[in-house]
């Protein structure tokens, strides 16, 4: 049997260019090549999405596989399993890197079975072992209460990472490598699931991830007529909106704004908490923030121990008074 | 009529406080708080909220399965007061200490013996572990379509038409039964039992399976099956350098706050 060797990152399009999350993991994929003295493969899977093979050729890949097929230009299990086991046995890496996003998710798992091999999810941190060279995969587990540090014992060694876990190189246009187009070979009677329709979800304004400056609320902001006074200052700092998972259960803002473990991951200069407890999953999501702010009536809150800056009390009292005074010293 | 199995487990209580969350860090595990039951895990409780919605729609039968040991009879019965049907314990030692790998076929096989069935419903990933991986590998073992993250399920002419969230949205996939799904939150509340529902799981007695009655060898699960090796568990330090801003009023507060940021140019 031949030698796994070097690692595989998958890299996610989303309209016609590489991800963030793509080019996040081209850098991490990177350095871990680096330090195992191995090269850096990359795939690229879709229809129309060979043009980007010099991009990911910049962002530090040593070598391309490029797989194109119409049966494969939305991401379906079946198909991508296939066409996964395929470059797998051609490029025999000895690691594979995928994105924690709803792609990642589905695909690692299920191809670590399909390969008989083990598959972390959400991992924070990837790096080589110095005395068995294996992976020591880092990930939160208990909700973020811990972390914990697996080694896989089988080849490939298959792992998803966090959004924003790791950082994209600077793009060298002049670097050189390997573009290799592989055939899907893909027969349509063997994929069980058909996508009727896709419906995405636009938020209004600036995407959380992307935003500075977030203004995140928690159940204790009671409803919707409570969101509308974090959008206000959302707006003055030019800012998104976030929150904890139970005003998204209860339907008072849209779950794409859920912030922690199971939602989004942001890593802003300013994240302001407002009646916001500090639970493990949801500071998981918000932990990178540069700066974070809470506003709690629970001087024993979690969020405390996280914050720069706190004020403890009522936040229908404070929040008021504190966007007012922001509002004349931003215009002073 | 849809025959579905849901998986579903014990965990250690996630909605305890975090300071009650300690580790046993030469073990490399975790201590069960004193004082705090366990719970059925909440992802679960989603799942078999899924398999109710089914069964109130087109009607059919709910069998729950759980692996686990020490499981106390009051949390994995909570399916059976909810509205399931059977219970099916794994609760022989030998399950125990399992990664995603030996947990998925030990249940895999688990569900082969039960044998019909049109739908396999798990929570897209356990409250402890976090892992995310058996629904996955039950559909590969057993080698069914799968698919994850799903927020909401009909049964259309002998198919499964489903809503699968996604990072900005969702899809709505189709999928050809028996299937395998992953139930994400957006499902919806699960219901609370009912009185009805507490006596019947009362008197319900579970079937409880050992390795030899689904015939695995006990090096194929539990901690003999890991293909995982954890080698670290820890807590991560807090910093807590929290800088309390005071006034008079909350209101004056609020706006020393707006004024403190300004001052150490954050804002």
């Amino acid at each position: 049997m031949a030698e796994y060797k070097g690692i595989l990152v998958h890299c996610e399009v989303a309209e016609g260019k590489l991800t963030s999350m793509a080019t996040e993991l081209l850098g991490g994929g990177r350095k871990l090549a680096d330090d195992l003295g191995e090269p850096l493969s990359a795939v690229l899977i879709g229809s129309g999405v060979a043009g980007l093979a010099q991009e990911v050729i910049a962002f530090g890949a040593d070598k391309v596989y490029v797989v194109e097929d119409a049966l494969i230009k939305d991401y379906q299990t079946d198909p991508y399993i296939m066409v996964m086991e395929k470059i797998t046995k051609e490029a025999m890496p000895q690691v594979i890197m995928l994105g924690q996003t709803s792609i990642g998710r589905d695909l690692a798992p299920r191809l670590a079975f399909h390969l008989s091999t083990t598959a972390n999810l959400g991992c924070l941190e990837l790096a080589v072992d110095t005395e068995t060279k294996r992976l020591l995969q880092t990930k939160p587990v208990y909700g973020g209460n811990a972390l914990a540090i697996f080694i896989s014992e089988t080849d490939p060694q298959i792992a998803t990472v966090r959004a924003k876990a790791m950082s994209p190189l600077e793009p060298d246009p002049a670097r050189k490598g390997e573009v290799i187009t592989v055939d899907a070979g893909l027969a349509p009677s063997l994929i069980r699931t058909t996508v009727l329709e896709k419906v995405p979800e636009e938020v209004a304004g600036i995407k959380l991830e992307d935003a500075e400056v977030v203004v995140a609320g928690g159940r204790g902001i009671g409803g919707p007529e409570g969101f509308q006074q974090l959008e206000d200052l959302a707006k003055l700092l030019k800012g998104a909106v976030g929150a904890t998972r139970p005003p998204c259960d209860n339907g008072w803002v849209p779950t794409g704004q859920q912030v922690g473990l199971t939602g989004k991951i942001v890593t802003p200069d300013l994240y302001i908490a407002v009646a916001v407890s500090g639970a493990s999953q949801h500071m998981s999501g918000c932990s990178g923030s540069k700066n974070i702010i809470a506003i709690n009536k629970d001087e024993e809150a979690n969020i405390f121990r996280e914050a720069r800056y706190g004020v403890v009390g009522d936040w229908k009292k404070i929040l008021p008074a504190f966007t007012e005074k922001l509002k004349e010293l931003l215009a002073g | 009529m849809a025959n579905v199995i849901v998986c579903v487990k014990q965990v250690i209580d996630p909605e305890a406080p975090p300071a009650s969350f300690k580790i046993d860090a030469a073990a490399n595990k975790v201590v069960p708080p004193t004082g705090i039951s366990p719970v059925l895990d909440p992802y679960a409780e989603y799942a078999v909220e899924a398999a109710l919605k089914i069964k109130d729609t087109v009607g059919g039968k709910i069998t729950a399965v759980s692996l686990g040991t020490g499981q106390l009879r009051d949390v994995v019965k909570k399916p059976l007061s909810m509205g399931a049907d059977e219970l099916v314990l794994l609760e022989d030692e030998a399950f125990a200490g399992g990664d995603s790998w030996s947990t998925a076929y030990a249940l895999a096989m688990a569900i082969k013996k039960l044998g019909e069935y049109d739908l396999i419903l798990c929570g897209r990933e356990a409250s402890d572990w976090n892992a995310g991986q058996v629904g996955s590998g039950i559909a590969e073992i057993l080698e069914l379509p799968s698919v994850t993250l799903v927020k909401k399920i009909e049964i259309i002419d002998g198919k499964a038409r489903v809503e699968r969230a996604t990072d900005n949205g969702y899809e709505v996939i189709e999928v050809s039964l028996p299937a395998l799904l992953s139930i994400s939150h957006e499902i919806g509340e699960p219901r609370y039992p009912t009185i009805k529902g507490i006596m019947a799981a009362k008197k319900k007695e579970p079937i409880s399976w050992a390795p030899g009655d689904i015939g695995v060898e006990p090096s194929q699960i539990g901690v003999a099956g890991r293909r995982t090796k954890l080698t670290k568990l820890f807590q991560p330090v807090r910093e807590g350098k929290c800088e309390i801003i005071e006034g008079e009023s909350p209101e004056d507060a609020g706006a020393n706050l707006a004024k403190r940021l300004r001052e150490a140019k954050i804002l």
